[in-house]
């Protein structure tokens, strides 16, 4: 019977631990490079977090003239104005900028309309986000980003140790500083579902950091004489079939979503596949080597059994 | 471990055919389903806005206007109480900044009876749902340095105000829309002063804006005969007792009318858009209820050959002459209207005012060929998802793959099953979310099958490899489960609209695949080792 093809080979012994100043370097580099960039470009914030007009539409010629298209708008006088194709040839996106009052804002979509007449087929989208909205959704986001690293902290430090929850919290701020920074370097629109997959990475990311956690934990209670070191990478090697096929997966899944799902949330796929990879790397690479770094002791393994024992856990022999 | 009691097989079998059986109406037409027998559930998930196409639109009312017309209210109410008592008074003024009426008292020995009269004006609060704030009126009345009484709005009377003003305009919007016929809106509150307005396939949202938009408060006034409107346009400065409006023409005509309103769209009882019989031309007919018909029979029959004008949100639409007396109690408005406009005119007045301004602070609308697109786009990227990601299991793991792949699609089922059951919606992002579920949800096979692995490595009998690798991986299942429900949750406390259904069919996934990779694959796998007694484990 066919046995399935074991992607990554047992007794897999690569020294992860050991490459640990290499990984850090480009780790750190990644981070100020991002950092560099969020200063430099700037995060390119769609109108969700900066408010304007987003209008979508299909042209009735077979190929949008985008010239002729911008020079029309621009004659409008509103400030601002990016166009830009999107999917099909006809199919266009007009970004304007937040205008002065409410009610200019109400107007501009009027005055579109009539700018653009018979050339437009049909109006596939249009969004208007007024400052109100605009300054609220910042606010938001970034409390929703603080909550959630917040309560995983809290989650990891419960189940774990706090050197544990440090270490895994240094490995989520990598991903989301990095995912921002790809959003900045590559002037990616950051909008609402960019923002709901930074939140899901959060999630997913950790996911496996605390696979890996809960590897190292076991084995501090198995091997009671191996070196931290080694049993780091050790733990990291025993859990790498599991990470490497689960981000695989998920991977494939978001990669269909990116190839196929529409350009609608192409920001969020892009986010996601880029938050899958570095969230595999991360929990190798930096959260891991953090631990030893934090400072590993010995016992945690056996306050672990006696607590569980205590709760009467039916988890672990 | 593996040994599975009858109780619990007809458990899990019964959650799985419940599951399909609830998420079978989404496969058919909604005709279809109309047909299936009674037995069977019909509830298909509900399609957001930006899948079916609709409109999305969030207002916020204005505050500010409403704290000004009330202020405005109290002066007038103060004025009334004060000379019903006989008490002289000055500077009755009214503070906006600080929510404020203050008066000063002539006489020092009216003061105490001035107190008492205008004390008299602050009412109770309705306690209703909230029961907190017991005991409180709408205004803090005082008494203040040089002979001075201040009336002012309290936060209590000012929340009280807000929430009836939000539930007049929720009606108010919904008997304007009604009117307009179009189907199902969904007019809900959002906050303290918000209100979303959803509704789903419209085409001309345009229109339906300007029915939502405009006030509609209407008000018949005299022309003021003695002022000349250029001047007072170009002064700024109307005489007392006077106010300059505009009218709605381009470019805008100025008007110098009495401040004080004849009659006003509250005591109209119907209005009806028409045709003029003489030009042809589209009007808009009303009728007033018995007291404002009295009042314009007098006001008519007082001021017979001067003009006066129909205002409606402080914009002239027309200033007629009155020729004649008008004692019907019903009248017309003609202003060079198009069909289109007479009848929207005619739903504004029918529906009443709004309480206050509402400004439109979000607005989404998406098309319905967009709405289709997005169907489909998600439709295919979720099929590629999930066969790639069961042909790669397969690969991988083999039979116990193929077991997987199953626990899978029942993963899937259920999602859908849920989200009907409870009535969600599905958005764009949603499927986003259940795509990436996809993905997700067979970690938790990975970690067993991985552990199982282990297991068998290290030298354990089929039984007790598989056994083992069931109920060692359940603690790193939960946590590694629990780390992305934390963030999906905050989404869905957070997030609002599309990213919501995000968070909605991720958490729901998660939860689901918690059953069927854990409960059910270890159900599937205890009856393969049960009827197949393996040698070894194929994994």
């Amino acid at each position: 019977m066919f046995r399935g093809f074991s992607f990554v080979p047992p007794n897999t012994k690569i020294d992860f631990i050991g490459m640990r100043g290499i990984s850090f370097f480009v780790s750190a580099l990644v981070m100020v490079l991002s950092l560099v960039a969020a200063q430099v470009y700037g995060l390119n914030f769609g109108i969700d977090f900066k408010g304007g007009t987003l209008i979508e539409i299909s042209t009735k010629a077979p190929q949008a003239d985008l010239a002729t298209l911008r020079s029309t708008l621009n004659d409008l006088d509103l400030g601002e104005v990016q166009i830009q194709q999107f999917g099909e040839p006809n199919d266009v996106l007009i970004r304007i900028g937040e205008q002065d009052s409410e009610g200019a804002q109400q107007a501009t979509v009027g005055k579109v309309k009539e700018a653009l007449g018979d050339q437009v087929a049909e109006y596939r989208r249009i969004e208007t986000v007024g400052a109100t909205i605009s300054t609220e959704l910042i606010y938001m986001g970034t409390i929703a980003v603080v909550v959630a690293m917040g309560a995983i902290l809290l989650y990891v430090w419960f189940r774990f140790e706090w050197q544990f929850a440090v270490a895994a919290i240094a490995a989520l701020t990598h991903d989301v500083v990095s995912a921002i920074g790809l959003f900045c370097i590559f002037q990616l629109e950051f909008n609402l579902a960019a923002l709901a997959a930074i939140l899901t990475i959060i999630g997913y990311s950790l996911n496996d950091t605390v696979v890996v956690f809960d590897r190292i934990r076991e084995n501090l209670r198995k091997y009671r004489k191996l070196p931290m070191a080694d049993l780091i990478d050790l733990s990291i090697n025993e859990t790498l079939s599991r990470t490497t096929l689960t981000h695989f997966t998920t991977f494939l899944a978001v990669l269909a979503l990116y190839l196929f799902g529409g350009k609608v949330i192409e920001n969020f796929n892009i986010a996601m596949l880029w938050g899958i990879v570095v969230g595999a790397y991360s929990s190798i690479f930096v959260a891991s080597p953090l631990l030893l770094v934090l400072g590993m002791r010995r016992d945690w393994g056996a306050t672990a059994t006696t607590k569980r024992a205590k709760s009467g856990s039916p988890v672990g022999v | 471990m593996l040994h599975f009691q009858r109780w619990k097989v007809v458990l899990i079998l019964g959650v799985v055919i419940v599951g399909i059986l609830c998420a079978l109406p989404n496969v058919f037409p909604s005709k279809t389903v109309a047909e299936l027998p009674d037995w069977l559930p019909h509830k298909q998930v509900n399609l957001g806005l930006d899948l079916q196409g609709g409109a999305h639109l969030l207002y916020e009312i204005d505050q500010q206007q409403l704290i000004d017309d009330w202020l405005g209210n109290i002066r007038g109410e103060v004025r009334g109480a004060l000379r019903t008592a006989r008490i002289g008074y000055t500077n009755l003024g009214v503070k906006p900044g600080q929510k404020q009426v203050s008066v000063r008292i002539r006489d020092g020995f009216d003061l105490d009876k001035a107190y008492d009269a205008l004390s008299e004006l602050a009412a109770p609060i309705n306690q209703g749902a909230f029961g907190g704030m017991s005991g409180g009126k709408d205004l803090d009345v005082e008494q203040a340095d040089n002979r001075q009484i201040t009336l002012t709005i309290t936060d209590a009377g000012l929340t009280q105000r807000m929430n009836g003003a939000i539930e007049s305009s929720i009606e108010t919007i919904r008997r304007r829309i009604d009117a307009f016929g179009t189907t199902e809106p969904s007019i809900q509150r959002q906050g303290a002063d918000r209100i979303l307005v959803q509704f789903p396939g419209i085409q001309d949202v345009q229109r339906l804006k300007g029915l939502i938009n405009e006030t509609g408060k209407l008000d018949f006034k005299l022309v003021d005969p003695a002022a000349n409107a250029q001047e007072v346009a170009a002064s700024k400065r109307p005489p007392a007792g006077d106010e300059l409006v505009y009218s709605a023409d381009e470019p805008p005509v100025p008007y110098v009318l009495k401040e004080d309103s004849l009659v006003s769209g509250e005591s109209l009882v119907d209005s009806q858009p028409g045709f003029d019989g003489r030009t042809g031309e589209p009007i808009v007919t009303f009728r007033f209820d018995s007291t404002g018909a009295q009042r314009f029979a007098r006001v008519t029959q007082e001021n017979v050959g001067l003009p006066f004008a129909i205002v409606l949100d402080n914009k002239v639409i027309s200033a007629p002459v009155i020729r004649e007396p008008i004692l019907g109690g019903s009248g017309q408005i003609s202003g060079n209207f198009t069909v289109e406009e007479a009848n929207d005119l005619a739903i504004l007045l029918r529906s009443g005012a709004l309480p206050a301004k509402l400004t439109p602070i979000e607005e989404r609308t998406v098309g319905a060929s967009l709405g289709a697109d997005s169907i489909a786009a998600g439709k295919s990227a979720a099929i590629i998802a999930l066969i790639a990601v069961a042909v790669f299991m397969v690969l991988a793991y083999g039979l116990f793959g193929l077991f997987a792949d199953l626990a899978l699609m029942i993963n899937a089922v259920l999602i859908f099953a849920a989200l009907s059951l409870i009535g969600a919606t599905l958005t764009l992002p949603g499927i986003a979310g259940i795509v990436l579920v996809i993905g997700i949800s067979v970690d938790s096979n990975v970690l067993i099958f991985e552990r199982i692995r282990e297991e068998v490595r290290s030298g354990k009998s089929p039984l007790a490899a598989i056994d083992a690798g069931y109920s060692r991986a359940m603690a790193t299942i939960i946590d590694s489960n629990v780390t992305t429900l934390i963030s999906t949750l905050v989404l869905f406390w957070l997030g609002s609209g599309p990213v919501r259904g995000f968070a909605v069919t991720l958490c729901i996934g998660i939860l689901c695949s918690m059953f069927t990779a854990v409960t059910f694959s270890r159900m599937i796998v205890s009856f393969w080792l049960r009827w197949t007694r393996p040698q070894y484990v194929p994994i």
